[in-house]
């Protein structure tokens, strides 16, 4: 019997081979956190040790509330550059560089072969790249600082074979929050999903992204692709240290296959309040929006954002309608300026803002009123998640958010491509 | 954690969730562990929380823990003494809560759908085994470091012990 992918990064780290629910102790090779690295110091000073085992494995990148809306923010972000400093940590990105999984990706950290720890739920995002990455709880993260290490059972795999093209005005997200809804936001609890098949090949990295992202929303602890030559082409000058790339072995076992054709699909949106609260844009169209987000760590590369501009260009966004732009990093912000998008935005009366979460978690730089629906291209829309409890978040691809923003109203993006 | 323990069963069913095993009104109320685990399990067993003896042991169904990250939901048990979990299968994170706080949490289909309410059973971790009077079954056996993480009481403790000894 052949190995999946999960078995195989596990056995190498373990040094023997390893099955499905076994728990071994592993030491991941990169371990993220964010603006709540403060709280985690916190955590780590109560071990009783001065220095951080591996300080080089640690990457932190400050995104969630940057620049820093109230001084507690300030506070945390200060304390932060102190530890830093202190324990010399060299992998730390400050408030102008991006949101952490993109950062992480772009900076040659998220590598083929890897184990990657972190303390934000969409750690998984680097399974794009063919890593296994999961979210961890912060005393985890705090133990691991210290010492080095943490125990994970190894998972069971759920293996999606992606078929079909992409109709016109279907993207890599409507794909996702389609998968969401069919298989629920508990489908894949604890698994690893595998994604593959010839859309999974023709997906770009960003693409691929999108997906391993979102894997977090229907329970799993990781989402990979395995890698090709577009991952290698991605990571060939910026890889941070040596990587192995580790597949699937044909005969492998997985605990279930499940196969989604998507050539007859239309846009998806996910409704309040849960993810997998996923309907055709057909039966939600004409809903009223006071807001829209494009960006975001699922949804805020330049691939994204030229969808949305391909529509935006040459409109205005409805009256009345707020429209935020976030890029994922300065990087992609730099790209989209150079490709003419921001202007693009900003002529259609989007306010354009600095790389970083924004108002993804309600923290600040547009949150929603009592009342107000937004539609964004983010991954939650959970009670509260931007603002108010009494708002309401509709999910979608780019380019519906950017169809939605011009008719005040939720739209199907085809009309406009 | 003892190499091996002895316990009385209390049985329950499929998606034993977080609020039942730790009712949200009392989240942010700041009680003491005492006190959390007086409300354990209130909603679903109002007999457990009177009647549960420390080191008894739970079995349920499938996805035990599902729904808040809530760590309550496991200082209740914890604090109620309950010496293991056995279920069909556990939400993600309320497994990885249960280990860290030093409650050992066992995966086993066949023993869930066998053991009865209120029969003494015995875990053999050593040797990954449940013993009924009848049956045996097998689970893999933690590894030495996680056993070490178990014995500690948990993650906290254990990253101190460890810390202290280096
Ligand atoms: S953009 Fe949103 S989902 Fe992504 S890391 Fe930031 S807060 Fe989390």
């Amino acid at each position: 019997m052949g190995e999946t992918f999960v078995q195989k990064v596990f056995s190498r780290k373990v040094g023997k081979k390893v099955i499905p629910s076994e728990i071994v102790v592993v030491e991941p090779d990169f371990v993220l956190s964010h603006d709540n690295a403060a709280p985690i110091s916190k955590i780590f000073g109560k071990f009783g040790v001065e220095k951080i085992k591996y300080p080089e494995r640690l990457v932190i990148i400050l995104d969630h509330t940057v620049p820093a809306p109230t001084e507690v923010e300030a506070g945390n972000h200060k304390l932060i550059r102190e530890f830093v400093k202190e324990q010399n940590i060299p992998n730390f990105y400050d408030v102008n560089t991006g949101i952490c999984h993109q950062v992480l990706s772009e900076k040659g950290y998220a590598l083929p072969g890897k184990i990657i720890l972190g303390s934000d739920s969409h750690t998984t995002t680097y399974g794009a790249f063919g890593a296994f990455s999961a979210g961890i709880g912060r005393t985890e993260v705090a133990s691991i600082w210290a010492t080095g290490e943490l125990w994970m059972r190894v998972p069971e795999t759920i293996r999606i074979i992606l078929k079909g093209d992409l109709p016109k005005g279907v993207y890599a997200k409507d794909v996702i929050l389609h998968i969401i809804g069919e298989i629920g936001a508990d489908g894949a609890t604890y698994k690893a999903v595998e994604f593959t098949g010839e859309l999974a090949d023709k997906f770009s990295i960003a693409s691929r992204m999108v997906f391993s992202n979102m894997a977090a929303e229907m329970g799993a602890k990781a989402g990979y692709f395995h890698p090709d030559d577009k991952t290698i082409e991605f990571i060939k000058d910026i890889a941070k240290a040596d990587y192995e790339i580790l597949k699937s072995d044909p005969d492998a076992e997985y605990e279930k296959t499940l196969e989604f054709d998507v050539s007859n699909l239309i846009p998806q949106i996910a409704k309040p309040h849960t993810v997998d609260n996923v309907s055709p844009v057909n039966e939600v169209e004409g809903t009223k929006i006071h807001q829209g987000l494009i960006g975001t760590c699922t949804n805020g590369r330049v691939e994204d954002l030229e969808e949305a501009a391909k529509i935006l260009k040459g409109k205005k966004i409805k009256e009345g309608v707020r429209c935020l732009v976030f890029a994922a990093s300065m990087q992609e912000y730099i790209k989209a300026l150079k490709k003419g998008l921001i202007e693009v935005f900003a002529k259609a009366g989007c306010i354009v803002m600095n790389p970083g979460c924004g108002p993804c978690l309600g923290a600040h730089e547009g949150v929603l009123a009592p009342g107000e629906t937004a539609i964004s291209t983010a991954n939650r829309n959970f009670k509260g998640r931007m603002g108010s409890r009494e708002a309401f978040v509709y999910l979608g691809s780019p380019a519906t958010v950017a169809a939605s923003v011009i008719e005040g109203e939720i739209t199907d993006p085809r009309k406009y491509l | 954690m003892a190499d091996k323990i002895k316990g009385k069963v209390w049985k329950y069913g499929d998606g034993v969730n977080t609020d039942v095993l730790y009712p949200g009104k009392y989240t942010y109320k700041n009680l003491t562990p005492e006190e959390i685990a007086s409300h354990a399990l209130e909603d679903l067993d109002p007999d457990f929380s009177k009647k549960a003896q420390k080191g008894d042991i739970i079995v349920a169904g499938k996805n035990f823990g599902m729904g808040s990250s809530r760590e309550q939901a496991v200082t209740a048990l914890k604090y109620k003494g309950v010496a293991a979990i056995i279920a069909k299968s556990f939400s993600r994170i309320y497994f990885r809560n249960a280990i860290n706080q030093g409650i050992p949490a066992i995966q086993s289909e066949q023993a869930s759908d066998a053991i009865e309410n209120g029969e003494i059973i015995e875990i053999d971790f050593k040797n990954g085994k449940i013993i009924t009077e009848k049956r045996e079954f097998s689970f893999p056996s933690f590894p030495e470091k996680m056993v070490e993480i178990l014995e500690a009481g948990g993650l906290v403790e254990y990253t101190k012990k460890k810390l202290g000894k280096n």
